[in-house]
Order: C-alpha cells, then sequence, then structure tokens
C-alpha cells in the first residue's frame, strides 16, 4: 500500500528528471534569459550605484541572486503547469487510471519539478561565481533552502494554474502578462530601497520579492527584508499553493 | 457473477445524453465487442467503466467492485488501452512499461520478467529502448496494448484498438489480443466500429447507437436473427420494389442501401426467381442479384436502419472475409 504510493512518487520524480535530460532545448532556453541579464545587465552595469546597494556590493553581485530565483521560479511553475501538455497528449489518463492516488502524483511532480528547477538555479549559480560574483560560502546551505520552497511554491501554483486550465496558450499569456512583471516588481533586479513609494507596496504584495530577498539574503548577505519575515511568508505560501495544487488537481477530470 | 456488470448506466454532458440507461454483462474469459459509429457514447461507456468518469446515473461494478464507491479496487483489476495516445514519446518503450508495471506495484522481478514477455508478444523488443517518438503509429499501439496487460489485469478495456492502423497491423493486433485472451485468460471489453474486428474478435457483440444498446448477442446469432440469407440487389425502382417485398409474407425484412435492397430471407435460392417475377410483374428491371450470408453489416443496418459510418480512407477498406473465427 504505502510502498505503491512511493513507487508513484518516484516514478513522477524520475519521469520529469528523464524528460529533463532529454529535452536539452528546454534547458537551454531556461538558462539563455537569466545568462544574458546577468552578463549584459550584470556586467554593464557593474559600477552603477543605486540606493540600497551597500559598499563592496556590485549591481552584479546584487542581480545574481535574483536571477537564479527567476530561473527556478520559472522552471519550477513550468514543470508544474506541463500537465496541462500530459492531458493534451493524453498521458495523464495513463497516470490517473492507475491505482494510486492523486496526492502521491502531485507529490512526485512536485518533487520532480523542484529537482530540476534547482539544477538549473544551481547552474546559473555557477555561471554567476565564474562572472566574478562574491558569494558567501555559509550562506549557500540556507540559500538553497530558500531555493526548495521556492520551486515549492511555484510548482504548486503551476499544477493548481493547470487543473484549472484547458489549452497551454493560456499559459504563456500568464507567464507573460503576470510573471514577468512580477519578477520586475520583486527586487530581483531593482533594490526595494531604490523603488518608488507605490511600486514598494506592489513589492511587497509580491510572493516573488519574499523568494528573491530571502535567497538573496543567504546568497550575498545582504536582506532588504529578514530572513525571518522571508521564510515565515515563503512558508504559508508554499503551503497554499501545494495545497491548493493537490486540491485542484484531485478534481480536475481528463 | 458477471465480471463486469451495469445498470442503467448513464452520462449526460450539459443536456447531451451520451449514454443512456445501458444495462451489460460480461462474462469472465469473454471478449465483448462493443460496436457502434463515430459518437454513438462507447468511450463515454470505457471511461464510466473504468473509474475517469462518474456516471449520471446508474450503476457498474467490475470483479465485483463498485466504479464510483470502490474506485482503486477497480483500478487494481484493470487494464486500460484508450482510444487516443496515452504514451510519454520522450520516454523510451521499455520505460514507459516500467514506470506502468510500478504504479501497479509489481516488484523488480516480476517487471523485468515481464516486460520481455509482454515485449515478445506484441514483436517490440529489438525496439524497447528506443524514444516512443520513434515509433511508427502501428508500434505506439502495441507497446500501449502490451502496456494494458503488463500487470496481469483481470479485465483488459480496448478503446478501438486498431482505429487508424493498415490492414497488415490490424490483423496482429487482432492476433496479439486473442493470444492474450486465450493465454492469460484475460476478460476483454473492447470497442470499434469496424464490423470486421467485432465480428472476428468477440464473442458476444454489443450494439450501440446514440447511446442506446439495441442488441446483444453472438455476432452468430445476431446474424441468425434477421435470417440465414440476404439478398442484395439493384434495380430502377427500389423503394417501389421495397414496399411489394415488404408484403411478402416470407421477407423477414428489407433495407434500402445506396441504390440497392437489402432482402432477409431463408432458403435464398429459392426467393431469387419469385423477386425477379414479383419485379417484372410490376414493370421493375432488376440489374443485378446476388445471394451472401448475413455480414454484421447487415445486422447493424436492420437494427439501426443506417449503414455504419465506415472510416473513409481508402487504406481500411478490404474485403470481408466470410464465416467467423
Ligand atoms: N467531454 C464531453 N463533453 C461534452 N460532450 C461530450 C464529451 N465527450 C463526448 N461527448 C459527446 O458524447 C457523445 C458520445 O461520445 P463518445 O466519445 O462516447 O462516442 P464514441 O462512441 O466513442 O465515438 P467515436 O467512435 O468517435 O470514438 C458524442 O455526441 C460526443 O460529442
Ligand atoms: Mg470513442
Amino acid at each position: 500500500m504505502i510502498s505503491l504510493e512511493l513507487q508513484a512518487i518516484y516514478v513522477m520524480w524520475m519521469r520529469q528528471l528523464k524528460r529533463f535530460v532529454r529535452v536539452r532545448s528546454r534547458l537551454i532556453a531556461n538558462l539563455v534569459q537569466p545568462f544574458f541579464f546577468l552578463a549584459f545587465l550584470g556586467l554593464g552595469l557593474r559600477p552603477i550605484s543605486l540606493p540600497g546597494l551597500v559598499e563592496g556590493v556590485s549591481y552584479l553581485d546584487f542581480l545574481a541572486p535574483g536571477m537564479v530565483a527567476m530561473s527556478i521560479v520559472f522552471a519550477s511553475m513550468f514543470a508544474g503547469v506541463s500537465i496541462i501538455w500530459d492531458r493534451q497528449f493524453g498521458f495523464l489518463k495513463e497516470i490517473l487510471v492507475a491505482p494510486v492516488s492523486r496526492l502521491s502524483i502531485v507529490v512526485g511532480r512536485t518533487l520532480g519539478g523542484a529537482t530540476v528547477s534547482i539544477i538549473q538555479g544551481l547552474i546559473i549559480l555557477a555561471i554567476s561565481a565564474l562572472l566574478g560574483v562574491r558569494l558567501s560560502p555559509a550562506g549557500l546551505i540556507p540559500g538553497i533552502f530558500f531555493m526548495i520552497l521556492a520551486a515549492f511554491f511555484s510548482v504548486g501554483l503551476g499544477i493548481a494554474l493547470a487543473s484549472r486550465m484547458e489549452d497551454p496558450h493560456g499559459f504563456s499569456l500568464i507567464m507573460n502578462l503576470i510573471m514577468m512583471p512580477a519578477i520586475f516588481l520583486s527586487t530581483a533586479f531593482f533594490p526595494l530601497e531604490s523603488m518608488a513609494a507605490w511600486l514598494r507596496i506592489l513589492a511587497y504584495a509580491n510572493p516573488l520579492t519574499y523568494i528573491v530577498d530571502g535567497i538573496r539574503g543567504c546568497l550575498i548577505g545582504r536582506f532588504s527584508i529578514s530572513p525571518l519575515a522571508d521564510l515565515a511568508v515563503l512558508l504559508s505560501l508554499c503551503t497554499i499553493t501545494m495545497a491548493a495544487g493537490a486540491y485542484l488537481f484531485s478534481r480536475s477530470e481528463v | 457473477m458477471a465480471i463486469i456488470e451495469a445498470r442503467g448506466l448513464t452520462k449526460v454532458y450539459d443536456g447531451l445524453t451520451a449514454v443512456d440507461h445501458i444495462d451489460l454483462e460480461v462474462e469472465e474469459g469473454e471478449i465483448f465487442g462493443f460496436l457502434g459509429p463515430n459518437g454513438a457514447g462507447k468511450t463515454t461507456t470505457i471511461k464510466m467503466l473504468t473509474t475517469l468518469l462518474r456516471p449520471s446515473e446508474g450503476w457498474a461494478r467490475i470483479c465485483g467492485y463498485d466504479v464510483v464507491r470502490q474506485p482503486d479496487l477497480v483500478r487494481r483489476s484493470i487494464g486500460v488501452v484508450f482510444q487516443e495516445p496515452a504514451l510519454d514519446d520522450q520516454l523510451t518503450g521499455r520505460e514507459n512499461l516500467d514506470f506502468h508495471a510500478r504504479l501497479y506495484g509489481l516488484s523488480r522481478r516480476e517487471r523485468e520478467e515481464r516486460i520481455e514477455e509482454v515485449l515478445r508478444l506484441v514483436g517490440l523488443r529489438d525496439r524497447a529502448d528506443e524514444l516512443v517518438k520513434s515509433y511508427s503509429g502501428g508500434m505506439r499501439r502495441r507497446l500501449e496494448l502490451a502496456r494494458g496487460f503488463v500487470h496481469r489485469p483481470k479485465v483488459l478495456f480496448l478503446d478501438e484498438p486498431t482505429l487508424g492502423l493498415d490492414v497488415q497491423t490490424r490483423r496482429a493486433i487482432w492476433n496479439y489480443i486473442m493470444e492474450l485472451n486465450r493465454r492469460e485468460g484475460i476478460t476483454i471489453f473492447l470497442t470499434t466500429h469496424y464490423l470486421e474486428e467485432a465480428d472476428k474478435l468477440s464473442d458476444r457483440v454489443a450494439i450501440i447507437d446514440r447511446g442506446k444498446i439495441l442488441a446483444v448477442d453472438s455476432p452468430r446469432n445476431l446474424k441468425d436473427r434477421i435470417g440465414s440469407d440476404v439478398i442484395s440487389l439493384t434495380c430502377s425502382e427500389p423503394s417501389r420494389l421495397g414496399r411489394i417485398l415488404e408484403s411478402a409474407s416470407w421477407v423477414r425484412g428489407v433495407k434500402h442501401h445506396g441504390g440497392g435492397l437489402s432482402i432477409y430471407v431463408e432458403i435464398g435460392e429459392e426467393k431469387i426467381p419469385e423477386i425477379i417475377r414479383m419485379a417484372e410483374e410490376n414493370g421493375i428491371r432488376i440489374s443485378s442479384i446476388t445471394l451472401r450470408e448475413p455480414s454484421l453489416e447487415d445486422v447493424y443496418l436492420s437494427f439501426t436502419g443506417r449503414s455504419i459510418r465506415e472510416e473513409a480512407k481508402p487504406a481500411m477498406r478490404h474485403p470481408r472475409p466470410r464465416g467467423w473465427r
């Protein structure tokens, strides 16, 4: 009984990993955008001084954790939303007719999506280090912990969306109309301190702000909010999106 | 006890009754054919029987388990091959089978043995480690079939297993299905709109049209029901000749198709001269006349009043062999 559910989690996890390794074009597409931002914005604006950038932190140092967060959020959302493609290409029926609970399917998919997106985040992190970003070694482990929360939050969001959406075009609309502005408003690109007051309100209302701040705080030792506040907000948001994802998926029909 | 049992099973899609109070009883070890045209409600029935859709009314049991109240026990007992492909084409054939076998709780040893066995049965052993992406339509279908029974289900549901395949592949798949039924004793519930398929494979056939079951019996008995012989003819005024013939006591039924008539009778060879005489008396000219045994197509025609809409793909038209099994 339990071993069957564990098998289901394993299968869903392994499947995402295999697809990740096999579909290279996807990986490259996911890495190109953060890489260009790092290379052109980060290196180009390296000497810039913005309010909120403390002594000894270059714009590149500031931007790199934001790009790690961005790649994780986007890759995880994509992993969650890819249920739509499974529905369209029929594979979802094969999963739903198997004698395993839908919760295990969601858990396996979440773990698979998180694994894959954290690998991408770590690749961006390694690229950043090569570009000369000064990272705090002690912050790596807590940083990865924040990355995991970011991944769970985003996969949950993706699964919830996918369970309510019929066609894949809706997803690219959401990515372009909601996620891109959200990442710009999340302090991934500009420090909270440099934002106009009304933008700052939007940033505080934006879940991605806490993801970016948590990851950046750990990796380069500079929090705009506070580690505990980031953690508390993120844990609650994670719980909400994952529960919503599991609930909506369990009720979706083929 | 029947292994598949349904009473008053109904599915209404906002206003449209796709499946309309059907009753089913399928015995263990049977190959049961579900024959009907596009939109008859075959897939909807399969989805309800396999727990993917909730019936609007009525109930169904598989191996004694209720499909609504005990879906997990039902899922454990069945294998399903859906009408649309349901493979992951970024995985290899073997990986698709392995993941499936894991989802059904097979141990590592069982998985290895069983996967080899089913791959051999469907003739995919030498291509098993290629990505499904590179498979042809027929290979995909064979892989899905293999996946459907790799976990030794008690009942295997096949929704149009040979849809869109060429004649050769179709025959190969028929052989796998019969082999499976014989060797492993799996009960098979199969939908099709190919008359030949229903005729050749099924122990019993249910004819479904517009959500209703019109008849259930063995293909032999269904054919016997409409008479032992069919006389097909083309003539100058088919509707008038049809009306004249319908009034004759020895005619069991007349159906119009295309420009001609099918007349269901006993001892057809003696009736041909009689029909010709009646046509001549009424000034109707017969241009051709043939005598044949009834096919399932005639049965279908006689129950629905329509010819089944076979797919208009030329590659799939082929002469129907006589006899059954
Ligand atoms: N999800 C749905 N929503 C609304 N109507 C549906 C849905 N699925 C099927 N139908 C309708 O129900 C009827 C039966 O469909 P079904 O797919 O069961 O037929 P079928 O016998 O499998 O046909 P085919 O041979 O084309 O596969 C059709 O009229 C179809 O349009
Ligand atoms: Mg169908």
